[in-house]
């Protein structure tokens, strides 16, 4: 079995001669139907005291409203709704991702590389339309003796830059890597067992090997929606305050 | 040298990467666990410190393996 094959795009119904609805819109269009459903069905009734779904609903909004305000203080808040739909997108994704059968949206380095050039031109953007070229100072570490000074703008241009890279490798290959490992180690479980009597009865081995792994790949599915999340906050932060 | 052999030799030696993530993992829990079996009750709430410092250890061991599942599955 071929690990790479699970990642494999195919067109479902094609619209022009390039352009088509592949199966990766397909899951990126369900987890926008499951978040938006999932949010507006469970804080429709708006109790004053929730019930499991709204409390759930209300867990979700808390935990990301703590780590905008955490990271990006509260003038950060009036990103919220871009931070919290970047963390249900990414965490929705990740999570069909481990459901058997189901498209891995987040291990295409493509779609998590357009996620994170959306923040980072969001940084870009804001923080020249707040600040105007006193964002430029975000490159220029104050503090610093003068003689050091043109390798600090060179090393910050470059943390800089390489932000965009680093946030949208991170989510991708950490999706991608646990689908192959937990792909390879199920075709284990299959050859050990076909390949005789001996090699069959070390064959559970594997088998508990990926029920392991599938928890930790549900642990990092989440984990990396937060970090996503928390990252994104953090780049926010220097648009918001520019300047050490 | 036979272009599968330089193939799998790249993917065994990317994997040393590896090593480093292992050094850091090891490491960030080490000195949590420290830290937090000095004063256990500012432990909880360094939690999700370490577990946004452990996804971005662990991204760094997954690069490596990326680059050896690139060079074994990708790489023609």
């Amino acid at each position: 079995m071929d690990p790479i094959h699970q990642f494999h795009i195919t067109t479902l119904f094609p619209i022009t001669h390039s352009i088509g609805f592949t199966n990766s819109a397909l899951f990126m269009f369900l987890a926008v139907g499951v978040a938006a459903l999932l949010m507006m069905a469970t804080t429709s009734s708006r109790a004053i005291v929730p019930g499991r779904w709204q409390s759930l609903a209300e867990t979700l909004y808390e935990f990301v409203a703590s780590t905008v305000r955490s990271s990006a203080g509260n003038a950060g808040m009036k990103f919220m709704p871009l931070v919290f739909s970047l963390f249900m997108f990414v965490l929705i994704t990740n999570l069909f991702g481990m459901v058997p059968g189901f498209f891995a949206v987040t291990a295409q380095i493509i779609v998590t590389f357009a996620l994170a050039a959306l923040v980072i031109s969001t940084v870009i953007i804001y923080g020249f339309y707040k600040h105007g070229t006193h964002f430029l100072h975000l490159f220029v570490p104050s503090g610093v003796p003068g003689w050091l000074l043109p390798l600090m703008v060179a090393i910050e241009v470059i943390s800089f830059v390489s932000r965009p890279l680093s946030l949208s490798v991170r989510l991708f290959a950490n999706m991608l890597a646990g689908h192959i490992a937990l792909k390879i180690f199920a075709s284990f479980i299959v050859a050990l067992a076909g390949a005789g009597v001996l090699t069959a009865i070390i064959s559970p081995l594997p088998f508990a090997l990926t029920i392991a792994l599938v928890a930790l790949e549900l642990l990092v599915a989440v984990l990396q929606a937060y970090v996503f999340a928390t990252l994104t906050c953090v780049y926010l932060n220097d648009a918001l305050h520019p300047g050490h | 040298m036979d272009h599968d052999a330089a193939k799998y030799i790249g993917a065994g030696l990317a994997c040393l990467g590896m090593a480093g993530a292992g050094i850091g993992l090891g490491n960030l829990f080490g000195q949590f666990l420290s830290g937090a079996l000095r004063n256990p009750s500012a432990a909880d709430g360094q939690r999700p410190t370490l577990l946004l410092g452990f996804a971005l250890t662990e991204a760094l061991g997954i690069f490596s393996l990326l680059v050896a599942l690139l060079l074994l599955f990708v790489v023609k």
